[in-house]
Protein backbone atom coordinates (compact mmCIF):
# COMPACT_ATOMS: atom_id res chain seq x y z
CA UNK A 1 0.00 0.00 0.00
CA UNK A 2 2.75 2.40 1.00
CA UNK A 3 4.75 1.55 -2.11
CA UNK A 4 1.65 2.41 -4.18
CA UNK A 5 1.57 5.90 -2.73
CA UNK A 6 5.35 6.17 -3.15
CA UNK A 7 4.85 5.41 -6.83
CA UNK A 8 2.13 8.06 -7.06
CA UNK A 9 4.38 10.58 -5.33
CA UNK A 10 7.17 9.81 -7.78
CA UNK A 11 4.76 10.08 -10.66
CA UNK A 12 3.51 13.45 -9.41
CA UNK A 13 7.07 14.79 -9.29
CA UNK A 14 7.75 13.52 -12.81
CA UNK A 15 4.43 14.80 -14.12
CA UNK A 16 5.26 18.26 -12.77
CA UNK A 17 8.88 18.14 -13.97
CA UNK A 18 8.18 17.12 -17.56
CA UNK A 19 6.08 20.16 -18.60
CA UNK A 20 8.24 22.42 -16.41
CA UNK A 21 11.37 21.20 -18.19
CA UNK A 22 9.76 21.67 -21.60
CA UNK A 23 8.74 25.22 -20.69
CA UNK A 24 12.21 26.01 -19.39
CA UNK A 25 13.94 24.64 -22.49
CA UNK A 26 11.60 26.63 -24.72
CA UNK A 27 12.35 29.70 -22.59
CA UNK A 28 16.05 29.26 -23.30
CA UNK A 29 15.53 28.72 -27.04
CA UNK A 30 12.99 31.51 -27.53
CA UNK A 31 13.90 35.15 -28.13
CA UNK A 32 13.39 37.62 -25.27
CA UNK A 33 12.58 41.12 -26.47
CA UNK A 34 10.03 42.58 -24.07
CA UNK A 35 8.84 46.14 -24.42
CA UNK A 36 6.21 48.11 -22.50
CA UNK A 37 3.63 48.04 -25.30
CA UNK A 38 4.01 44.30 -25.85
CA UNK A 39 3.61 43.54 -22.17
CA UNK A 40 0.36 45.42 -21.70
CA UNK A 41 -2.81 43.52 -20.94
CA UNK A 42 -4.47 42.26 -24.10
CA UNK A 43 -7.99 43.61 -24.38
CA UNK A 44 -8.44 43.84 -28.16
CA UNK A 45 -6.29 46.96 -28.44
CA UNK A 46 -8.33 49.02 -26.00
CA UNK A 47 -6.53 50.32 -22.95
CA UNK A 48 -7.60 48.52 -19.82
CA UNK A 49 -9.68 50.48 -17.33
CA UNK A 50 -9.45 50.03 -13.58
CA UNK A 51 -8.66 46.98 -11.51
CA UNK A 52 -8.83 43.44 -12.87
CA UNK A 53 -9.93 41.81 -9.65
CA UNK A 54 -13.35 43.40 -9.51
CA UNK A 55 -16.66 42.15 -8.19
CA UNK A 56 -17.94 39.27 -10.28
CA UNK A 57 -21.33 37.82 -10.94
CA UNK A 58 -22.83 36.25 -7.83
CA UNK A 59 -24.30 33.42 -9.94
CA UNK A 60 -20.95 31.66 -10.02
CA UNK A 61 -20.83 31.69 -6.24
CA UNK A 62 -24.28 30.10 -5.96
CA UNK A 63 -23.34 27.32 -8.39
CA UNK A 64 -20.18 26.73 -6.40
CA UNK A 65 -22.24 26.41 -3.20
CA UNK A 66 -24.67 23.92 -4.75
CA UNK A 67 -21.73 21.98 -6.15
CA UNK A 68 -20.03 21.87 -2.76
CA UNK A 69 -23.09 20.39 -1.07
CA UNK A 70 -23.43 17.70 -3.74
CA UNK A 71 -19.78 16.81 -3.97
CA UNK A 72 -19.32 16.41 -0.22
CA UNK A 73 -22.48 14.33 0.07
CA UNK A 74 -21.63 12.05 -2.84
CA UNK A 75 -18.22 11.34 -1.35
CA UNK A 76 -20.08 9.85 1.63
CA UNK A 77 -21.91 7.55 -0.79
CA UNK A 78 -18.72 5.91 -2.09
CA UNK A 79 -18.10 3.78 1.04
CA UNK A 80 -21.76 2.78 0.91
CA UNK A 81 -21.33 1.65 -2.71
CA UNK A 82 -18.14 -0.29 -1.95
CA UNK A 83 -19.77 -2.11 0.97
CA UNK A 84 -22.91 -2.77 -1.10
CA UNK A 85 -22.37 -6.55 -1.13
CA UNK A 86 -22.57 -6.87 2.66
CA UNK A 87 -25.46 -4.45 3.14
CA UNK A 88 -28.93 -5.60 4.11
CA UNK A 89 -31.94 -4.26 2.25
CA UNK A 90 -32.58 -1.95 5.20
CA UNK A 91 -29.12 -0.38 4.89
CA UNK A 92 -29.65 0.08 1.15
CA UNK A 93 -32.93 1.85 1.86
CA UNK A 94 -31.14 4.05 4.37
CA UNK A 95 -28.71 4.96 1.59
CA UNK A 96 -31.69 5.80 -0.61
CA UNK A 97 -33.04 8.01 2.17
CA UNK A 98 -29.72 9.85 2.22
CA UNK A 99 -29.98 10.30 -1.57
CA UNK A 100 -33.52 11.63 -1.14
CA UNK A 101 -32.26 14.25 1.31
CA UNK A 102 -29.79 15.22 -1.43
CA UNK A 103 -32.65 15.46 -3.91
CA UNK A 104 -34.66 17.67 -1.56
CA UNK A 105 -31.67 20.02 -1.48
CA UNK A 106 -31.66 20.07 -5.26
CA UNK A 107 -35.39 20.77 -5.39
CA UNK A 108 -34.98 23.58 -2.85
CA UNK A 109 -32.21 25.18 -4.92
CA UNK A 110 -34.29 24.72 -8.07
CA UNK A 111 -37.43 26.31 -6.53
CA UNK A 112 -35.39 29.20 -5.14
CA UNK A 113 -34.19 29.89 -8.68
CA UNK A 114 -30.54 29.25 -7.83
CA UNK A 115 -30.23 27.07 -10.93
CA UNK A 116 -31.62 29.73 -13.27
CA UNK A 117 -28.86 31.31 -15.32
CA UNK A 118 -29.54 35.04 -15.50
CA UNK B 1 8.92 -17.62 -23.13
CA UNK B 2 7.27 -15.11 -20.87
CA UNK B 3 8.55 -12.10 -22.76
CA UNK B 4 6.11 -12.27 -25.65
CA UNK B 5 3.09 -12.75 -23.40
CA UNK B 6 3.90 -10.08 -20.82
CA UNK B 7 6.76 -7.86 -22.01
CA UNK B 8 6.49 -5.15 -19.35
CA UNK B 9 6.74 -7.42 -16.34
CA UNK B 10 9.38 -9.58 -18.03
CA UNK B 11 11.59 -6.53 -18.49
CA UNK B 12 10.85 -5.35 -14.95
CA UNK B 13 11.83 -8.72 -13.48
CA UNK B 14 14.97 -8.84 -15.59
CA UNK B 15 15.95 -5.35 -14.41
CA UNK B 16 15.24 -6.24 -10.80
CA UNK B 17 17.53 -9.30 -10.95
CA UNK B 18 20.11 -7.13 -12.70
CA UNK B 19 19.98 -4.50 -9.94
CA UNK B 20 20.08 -7.14 -7.20
CA UNK B 21 23.04 -8.75 -8.95
CA UNK B 22 24.88 -5.43 -8.75
CA UNK B 23 24.44 -5.48 -4.99
CA UNK B 24 21.68 -2.83 -4.86
CA UNK B 25 19.47 -3.23 -1.73
CA UNK B 26 15.97 -4.57 -2.59
CA UNK B 27 14.20 -1.40 -1.38
CA UNK B 28 16.38 0.81 -3.56
CA UNK B 29 15.89 -1.59 -6.49
CA UNK B 30 12.10 -1.31 -6.27
CA UNK B 31 12.43 2.47 -5.89
CA UNK B 32 14.54 2.62 -9.05
CA UNK B 33 12.05 0.42 -10.90
CA UNK B 34 9.16 2.65 -9.79
CA UNK B 35 11.08 5.71 -10.94
CA UNK B 36 11.80 4.11 -14.29
CA UNK B 37 8.22 2.92 -14.75
CA UNK B 38 6.74 6.29 -13.81
CA UNK B 39 9.19 8.09 -16.09
CA UNK B 40 8.39 5.89 -19.07
CA UNK B 41 4.63 6.11 -18.50
CA UNK B 42 4.65 9.91 -18.19
CA UNK B 43 6.99 10.47 -21.13
CA UNK B 44 5.03 8.04 -23.27
CA UNK B 45 1.78 9.85 -22.48
CA UNK B 46 3.31 13.23 -23.35
CA UNK B 47 4.72 11.96 -26.66
CA UNK B 48 1.44 10.21 -27.49
CA UNK B 49 -0.16 13.67 -27.66
CA UNK B 50 1.78 14.35 -30.87
CA UNK B 51 -0.04 11.50 -32.55
CA UNK B 52 -3.37 12.49 -31.02
CA UNK B 53 -3.12 16.02 -32.43
CA UNK B 54 -2.45 14.68 -35.92
CA UNK B 55 -5.24 12.11 -35.68
CA UNK B 56 -7.81 14.59 -34.47
CA UNK B 57 -6.91 17.22 -37.06
CA UNK B 58 -7.01 14.65 -39.83
CA UNK B 59 -10.36 13.26 -38.75
CA UNK B 60 -11.91 16.71 -38.24
CA UNK B 61 -10.67 17.62 -41.70
CA UNK B 62 -12.40 14.59 -43.18
CA UNK B 63 -15.63 15.37 -41.31
CA UNK B 64 -15.56 18.90 -42.74
CA UNK B 65 -14.84 17.63 -46.27
CA UNK B 66 -11.25 18.85 -46.51
CA UNK B 67 -7.87 17.11 -46.38
CA UNK B 68 -6.52 18.11 -42.98
CA UNK B 69 -2.73 18.07 -42.62
CA UNK B 70 -1.33 16.45 -45.77
CA UNK B 71 2.03 18.08 -46.61
CA UNK B 72 4.66 16.77 -44.21
CA UNK B 73 5.35 13.08 -44.57
CA UNK B 74 2.78 10.40 -45.44
CA UNK B 75 -0.74 11.74 -44.69
CA UNK B 76 0.87 14.69 -42.94
CA UNK B 77 1.92 12.71 -39.84
CA UNK B 78 4.92 14.98 -39.23
CA UNK B 79 2.81 18.14 -39.07
CA UNK B 80 2.44 18.14 -35.25
CA UNK B 81 6.19 17.58 -34.86
CA UNK B 82 6.87 20.64 -37.01
CA UNK B 83 4.33 22.60 -34.98
CA UNK B 84 6.02 21.48 -31.78
CA UNK B 85 9.45 22.56 -33.01
CA UNK B 86 8.01 25.91 -34.02
CA UNK B 87 6.31 26.53 -30.69
CA UNK B 88 9.61 25.87 -28.89
CA UNK B 89 11.06 29.01 -30.48
CA UNK B 90 8.17 31.33 -29.64
CA UNK B 91 8.66 34.18 -27.23
CA UNK B 92 7.01 34.20 -23.80
CA UNK B 93 5.10 37.40 -23.16
CA UNK B 94 4.23 37.90 -19.52
CA UNK B 95 1.65 40.65 -19.08
CA UNK B 96 2.20 43.52 -16.68
CA UNK B 97 0.93 42.97 -13.18
CA UNK B 98 0.66 39.19 -13.57
CA UNK B 99 1.23 37.05 -10.52
CA UNK B 100 4.44 35.42 -11.80
CA UNK B 101 4.39 32.31 -9.62
CA UNK B 102 0.77 31.28 -10.26
CA UNK B 103 1.02 32.39 -13.89
CA UNK B 104 3.90 29.98 -14.53
CA UNK B 105 2.57 27.19 -12.35
CA UNK B 106 -0.86 26.98 -14.03
CA UNK B 107 0.18 25.35 -17.37
CA UNK B 108 2.42 22.86 -15.58
CA UNK B 109 -0.33 21.89 -13.16
CA UNK B 110 -2.92 21.52 -15.91
CA UNK B 111 -0.74 18.94 -17.70
CA UNK B 112 0.22 17.23 -14.45
CA UNK B 113 -3.41 16.83 -13.39
CA UNK B 114 -4.19 14.91 -16.58
CA UNK B 115 -1.00 12.85 -16.46
CA UNK B 116 -1.74 11.82 -12.88
CA UNK B 117 -4.85 9.96 -14.02
CA UNK B 118 -2.70 7.57 -16.05
CA UNK B 119 -1.25 6.09 -12.86
CA UNK B 120 -4.30 3.98 -12.04
CA UNK B 121 -5.36 2.98 -15.58
CA UNK B 122 -4.99 -0.80 -16.08
CA UNK B 123 -3.70 -1.38 -19.60
CA UNK B 124 -3.73 -5.15 -19.19
CA UNK B 125 -4.15 -7.66 -16.37
CA UNK B 126 -0.59 -7.11 -15.13
CA UNK B 127 0.29 -3.81 -16.81
CA UNK B 128 -0.69 -0.84 -14.68
CA UNK B 129 1.03 1.86 -12.66
CA UNK B 130 -0.56 1.02 -9.34
CA UNK B 131 -3.76 -0.77 -8.44
CA UNK B 132 -5.12 1.66 -5.85
CA UNK B 133 -8.06 0.46 -3.78
CA UNK B 134 -9.56 3.97 -4.11
CA UNK B 135 -8.88 4.26 -7.86
CA UNK B 136 -12.12 5.96 -8.92
CA UNK B 137 -12.00 8.45 -6.07
CA UNK B 138 -8.38 9.17 -6.97
CA UNK B 139 -9.35 9.93 -10.58
CA UNK B 140 -12.11 12.30 -9.48
CA UNK B 141 -9.78 14.04 -7.03
CA UNK B 142 -6.88 14.42 -9.44
CA UNK B 143 -9.17 15.57 -12.23
CA UNK B 144 -10.27 18.44 -9.99
CA UNK B 145 -6.67 19.73 -9.96
CA UNK B 146 -7.21 20.78 -13.57
CA UNK B 147 -9.93 23.19 -12.44
CA UNK B 148 -7.50 24.64 -9.92
CA UNK B 149 -4.98 25.19 -12.74
CA UNK B 150 -7.60 26.98 -14.82
CA UNK B 151 -8.69 29.33 -12.05
CA UNK B 152 -5.01 30.01 -11.30
CA UNK B 153 -4.39 30.90 -14.95
CA UNK B 154 -7.41 33.17 -15.09
CA UNK B 155 -6.77 35.02 -11.86
CA UNK B 156 -3.02 35.47 -12.26
CA UNK B 157 -3.13 36.86 -15.82
CA UNK B 158 -4.32 40.31 -14.71
CA UNK B 159 -6.81 40.35 -17.57
CA UNK B 160 -10.56 40.75 -17.30
CA UNK B 161 -11.30 38.44 -20.22
CA UNK B 162 -9.08 35.77 -18.73
CA UNK B 163 -10.86 36.02 -15.41
CA UNK B 164 -14.31 35.90 -17.00
CA UNK B 165 -13.22 32.89 -19.05
CA UNK B 166 -11.87 31.14 -15.99
CA UNK B 167 -15.10 31.71 -14.08
CA UNK B 168 -17.09 30.27 -16.95
CA UNK B 169 -14.91 27.20 -17.26
CA UNK B 170 -14.90 26.51 -13.57
CA UNK B 171 -18.66 26.97 -13.33
CA UNK B 172 -19.03 24.47 -16.17
CA UNK B 173 -16.53 21.97 -14.82
CA UNK B 174 -17.72 21.89 -11.22
CA UNK B 175 -21.33 21.63 -12.37
CA UNK B 176 -20.65 18.63 -14.58
CA UNK B 177 -18.61 17.03 -11.85
CA UNK B 178 -21.80 16.34 -9.86
CA UNK B 179 -23.50 13.94 -12.34
CA UNK B 180 -20.07 12.51 -13.20
CA UNK B 181 -19.38 11.49 -9.61
CA UNK B 182 -22.91 10.10 -9.15
CA UNK B 183 -22.85 8.15 -12.43
CA UNK B 184 -19.48 6.65 -11.47
CA UNK B 185 -21.12 5.42 -8.26
CA UNK B 186 -23.27 2.94 -10.22
CA UNK B 187 -20.36 0.80 -11.55
CA UNK B 188 -18.65 1.05 -8.15
CA UNK B 189 -21.83 -0.22 -6.54
CA UNK B 190 -22.21 -3.09 -9.01
CA UNK B 191 -18.55 -4.11 -8.70
CA UNK B 192 -18.35 -3.47 -4.93
CA UNK B 193 -14.88 -2.03 -5.39
CA UNK B 194 -13.25 1.27 -6.33
CA UNK B 195 -10.05 -0.25 -7.71
CA UNK B 196 -9.78 0.17 -11.47
CA UNK B 197 -8.42 -3.33 -12.03
CA UNK B 198 -11.11 -4.69 -9.70
CA UNK B 199 -13.75 -2.92 -11.79
CA UNK B 200 -12.43 -4.58 -14.94
CA UNK B 201 -12.30 -8.03 -13.32
CA UNK B 202 -15.87 -7.60 -11.99
CA UNK B 203 -17.24 -6.93 -15.48
CA UNK B 204 -18.48 -10.35 -16.56
CA UNK B 205 -21.06 -8.32 -18.44
CA UNK B 206 -19.94 -4.86 -19.54
CA UNK B 207 -21.41 -2.10 -17.43
CA UNK B 208 -22.44 -0.52 -20.71
CA UNK B 209 -25.23 -3.12 -20.67
CA UNK B 210 -26.06 -3.26 -16.97
CA UNK B 211 -25.76 0.51 -16.44
CA UNK B 212 -26.35 2.07 -19.87
CA UNK B 213 -27.76 5.34 -18.52
CA UNK B 214 -24.82 5.83 -16.18
CA UNK B 215 -22.53 5.27 -19.16
CA UNK B 216 -24.43 7.84 -21.22
CA UNK B 217 -24.38 10.42 -18.42
CA UNK B 218 -20.69 9.78 -17.80
CA UNK B 219 -19.93 10.24 -21.49
CA UNK B 220 -21.81 13.55 -21.71
CA UNK B 221 -20.21 14.89 -18.55
CA UNK B 222 -16.77 13.89 -19.79
CA UNK B 223 -17.23 15.78 -23.05
CA UNK B 224 -18.11 18.78 -20.89
CA UNK B 225 -15.14 18.22 -18.58
CA UNK B 226 -12.76 18.21 -21.53
CA UNK B 227 -14.41 21.41 -22.77
CA UNK B 228 -14.91 20.25 -26.33
CA UNK B 229 -17.76 21.09 -28.67
CA UNK B 230 -20.72 21.11 -27.94
CA UNK B 231 -19.51 22.37 -24.55
CA UNK B 232 -16.73 24.65 -25.80
CA UNK B 233 -18.16 27.84 -24.32
CA UNK B 234 -14.69 28.33 -22.98
CA UNK B 235 -13.53 29.22 -26.46
CA UNK B 236 -16.46 31.43 -27.39
CA UNK B 237 -14.27 33.77 -29.46
CA UNK B 238 -16.97 36.33 -30.08
CA UNK B 239 -17.73 36.70 -26.38
CA UNK B 240 -14.58 36.43 -24.32
CA UNK B 241 -11.78 36.46 -26.96
CA UNK B 242 -10.10 33.19 -26.00
CA UNK B 243 -10.94 32.40 -22.41
CA UNK B 244 -8.64 31.83 -19.48
CA UNK B 245 -5.49 31.28 -21.57
CA UNK B 246 -5.65 34.57 -23.47
CA UNK B 247 -2.44 35.99 -21.95
CA UNK B 248 -0.37 32.86 -22.53
CA UNK B 249 2.05 32.51 -25.41
CA UNK B 250 4.63 30.06 -26.68
CA UNK B 251 4.92 26.70 -25.01
CA UNK B 252 3.01 27.88 -21.93
CA UNK B 253 -0.05 28.11 -24.17
CA UNK B 254 1.04 24.87 -25.81
CA UNK B 255 0.88 23.10 -22.46
CA UNK B 256 -2.82 23.98 -22.07
CA UNK B 257 -3.29 22.59 -25.57
CA UNK B 258 -1.44 19.39 -24.69
CA UNK B 259 -3.49 19.06 -21.51
CA UNK B 260 -6.74 19.35 -23.49
CA UNK B 261 -5.80 16.70 -26.04
CA UNK B 262 -4.40 14.37 -23.43
CA UNK B 263 -7.51 14.85 -21.30
CA UNK B 264 -9.75 13.87 -24.21
CA UNK B 265 -7.78 10.66 -24.64
CA UNK B 266 -7.54 9.94 -20.90
CA UNK B 267 -11.29 10.23 -20.66
CA UNK B 268 -11.68 7.53 -23.32
CA UNK B 269 -9.23 5.36 -21.34
CA UNK B 270 -11.39 5.72 -18.23
CA UNK B 271 -14.64 5.15 -20.11
CA UNK B 272 -13.27 1.99 -21.73
CA UNK B 273 -12.08 0.74 -18.35
CA UNK B 274 -15.20 1.44 -16.35
CA UNK B 275 -17.94 0.69 -18.87
CA UNK B 276 -16.46 -1.38 -21.70
CA UNK B 277 -14.67 -4.04 -19.70
CA UNK B 278 -11.15 -2.63 -20.02
CA UNK B 279 -8.75 -5.35 -21.10
CA UNK B 280 -11.35 -8.12 -20.76
CA UNK B 281 -11.68 -10.41 -23.75
CA UNK B 282 -11.08 -14.04 -24.78
CA UNK B 283 -7.93 -15.41 -23.02
CA UNK B 284 -6.81 -11.92 -21.97
CA UNK B 285 -5.85 -13.07 -18.48
CA UNK B 286 -3.35 -15.64 -19.69
CA UNK B 287 -1.88 -13.31 -22.32
CA UNK B 288 -1.63 -9.72 -21.04
CA UNK B 289 -0.44 -8.51 -24.44
CA UNK B 290 -3.73 -9.69 -25.95
CA UNK B 291 -5.64 -7.82 -23.22
CA UNK B 292 -3.69 -4.70 -24.12
CA UNK B 293 -4.79 -5.17 -27.72
CA UNK B 294 -8.50 -5.46 -26.76
CA UNK B 295 -8.14 -2.40 -24.58
CA UNK B 296 -6.51 -0.42 -27.41
CA UNK B 297 -9.39 -1.27 -29.75
CA UNK B 298 -12.03 -0.23 -27.21
CA UNK B 299 -10.22 3.02 -26.41
CA UNK B 300 -9.83 3.80 -30.11
CA UNK B 301 -13.57 3.37 -30.64
CA UNK B 302 -14.47 5.62 -27.70
CA UNK B 303 -11.96 8.28 -28.78
CA UNK B 304 -13.35 8.13 -32.33
CA UNK B 305 -16.85 8.76 -30.97
CA UNK B 306 -15.57 11.73 -28.95
CA UNK B 307 -14.07 13.31 -32.08
CA UNK B 308 -17.24 12.60 -34.07
CA UNK B 309 -19.26 14.41 -31.39
CA UNK B 310 -16.86 17.34 -31.55
CA UNK B 311 -17.08 17.51 -35.31
CA UNK B 312 -20.83 17.28 -35.65
CA UNK B 313 -22.57 19.13 -32.79
CA UNK B 314 -23.16 22.90 -32.53
CA UNK B 315 -22.26 24.85 -29.40
CA UNK B 316 -24.69 25.17 -26.48
CA UNK B 317 -25.67 28.47 -24.94
CA UNK B 318 -24.44 28.86 -21.38
CA UNK B 319 -27.94 28.75 -19.83
CA UNK B 320 -28.81 25.65 -21.88
CA UNK B 321 -25.62 24.01 -20.72
CA UNK B 322 -26.38 24.71 -17.07
CA UNK B 323 -30.00 23.57 -17.45
CA UNK B 324 -28.91 20.34 -19.12
CA UNK B 325 -26.65 19.62 -16.20
CA UNK B 326 -28.66 20.65 -13.16
CA UNK B 327 -32.19 19.96 -14.39
CA UNK B 328 -31.67 16.81 -16.45
CA UNK B 329 -28.40 14.99 -15.84
CA UNK B 330 -28.21 15.43 -12.06
CA UNK B 331 -31.77 14.21 -11.25
CA UNK B 332 -31.43 11.46 -13.85
CA UNK B 333 -28.17 10.19 -12.42
CA UNK B 334 -29.62 10.20 -8.89
CA UNK B 335 -32.65 8.24 -10.13
CA UNK B 336 -30.40 5.72 -11.89
CA UNK B 337 -28.33 5.26 -8.75
CA UNK B 338 -31.34 4.75 -6.46
CA UNK B 339 -33.20 2.40 -8.80
CA UNK B 340 -30.10 0.34 -9.62
CA UNK B 341 -29.35 -0.04 -5.91
CA UNK B 342 -32.82 -1.29 -5.07
CA UNK B 343 -33.09 -3.60 -8.10
CA UNK B 344 -29.66 -5.09 -7.57
CA UNK B 345 -30.30 -5.68 -3.86
CA UNK B 346 -33.76 -7.20 -4.31
CA UNK B 347 -32.64 -9.55 -7.08
CA UNK B 348 -29.31 -10.58 -5.55
CA UNK B 349 -30.24 -14.23 -5.14
CA UNK B 350 -31.53 -14.93 -8.66
CA UNK B 351 -29.18 -16.08 -11.47
CA UNK B 352 -26.69 -13.47 -12.68
CA UNK B 353 -28.10 -13.29 -16.18
CA UNK B 354 -31.59 -12.35 -14.94
CA UNK B 355 -30.08 -9.86 -12.51
CA UNK B 356 -28.29 -8.12 -15.38
CA UNK B 357 -31.42 -8.21 -17.52
CA UNK B 358 -33.44 -6.64 -14.70
CA UNK B 359 -30.88 -3.86 -14.32
CA UNK B 360 -31.01 -3.19 -18.05
CA UNK B 361 -34.82 -3.18 -17.99
CA UNK B 362 -34.80 -0.76 -15.04
CA UNK B 363 -32.58 1.58 -17.03
CA UNK B 364 -34.92 1.42 -20.01
CA UNK B 365 -37.89 2.24 -17.78
CA UNK B 366 -36.08 5.24 -16.25
CA UNK B 367 -35.16 6.47 -19.73
CA UNK B 368 -38.75 6.10 -20.91
CA UNK B 369 -40.15 7.99 -17.90
CA UNK B 370 -37.66 10.83 -18.21
CA UNK B 371 -38.29 11.09 -21.95
CA UNK B 372 -42.04 11.30 -21.29
CA UNK B 373 -41.56 14.09 -18.76
CA UNK B 374 -39.24 15.96 -21.15
CA UNK B 375 -41.67 15.49 -24.00
CA UNK B 376 -44.51 17.00 -21.99
CA UNK B 377 -42.32 19.96 -21.01
CA UNK B 378 -41.37 20.58 -24.64
CA UNK B 379 -45.01 20.45 -25.72
CA UNK B 380 -45.93 23.02 -23.06
CA UNK B 381 -43.01 25.22 -24.09
CA UNK B 382 -44.03 24.97 -27.76
CA UNK B 383 -47.61 26.04 -27.10
CA UNK B 384 -46.33 28.88 -24.89
CA UNK B 385 -43.98 30.12 -27.61
CA UNK B 386 -46.73 29.81 -30.23
CA UNK B 387 -49.03 31.87 -28.00
CA UNK B 388 -46.31 34.50 -27.61
CA UNK B 389 -45.86 34.76 -31.35
CA UNK B 390 -49.61 35.24 -31.90
CA UNK B 391 -49.76 38.31 -29.64
CA UNK B 392 -46.46 40.09 -30.04
CA UNK B 393 -47.17 43.20 -27.97
CA UNK B 394 -48.55 41.31 -24.96
CA UNK B 395 -45.79 38.77 -25.33
CA UNK B 396 -43.01 41.29 -24.88
CA UNK B 397 -44.81 42.63 -21.81
CA UNK B 398 -45.21 39.16 -20.36
CA UNK B 399 -41.65 38.28 -21.14
CA UNK B 400 -40.38 41.35 -19.31
CA UNK B 401 -42.57 40.76 -16.28
CA UNK B 402 -41.69 37.03 -16.22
Amino acid sequence: MLTDWLYIGLFFVIAMLLPAAAITIAGILAPKKPNPIKNTTYECGIETVGETWIQFKVQYYIYALVFLVFDVETVFLYPWAVAFGQLTLFAVLEGILFILILVSGLIYAWRKGALQWV
Amino acid sequence: MNFLLDPVNAIANWLRTLFLGWGVPPDVASFLLSLLGAGILATGAMLWVIFLIWYERKLLGRIQDRFGPNRLGPWGVFQPIADMLKIFTKEYITPQGADKFLYNLAPVLSVASVLMMWVVVPFAVTIYGVDLNVGILYIVAVGALGELAIIMAGLSSNNKYAMLGAFRVVAQLISYEVPMVISLLVPVMLARTMSMNGLVIAQDAWYLFTAPLAALIFMITQVAEVGRAPFDLVEAESEIVAGYNIEYSGLKFGMFYVAEFLHAFTVSLIFATVFLGGWRGPSAEQMPILGFLYYAVKVAIVYFIFILLRGSLPRFRIDQMMDLNWKLLTPLSIAVLAVSAVVDKLLQSIPVFWNHLALFAANVVILWISMTILNRRFRREQTRVAGLEARPARAVQEHISA
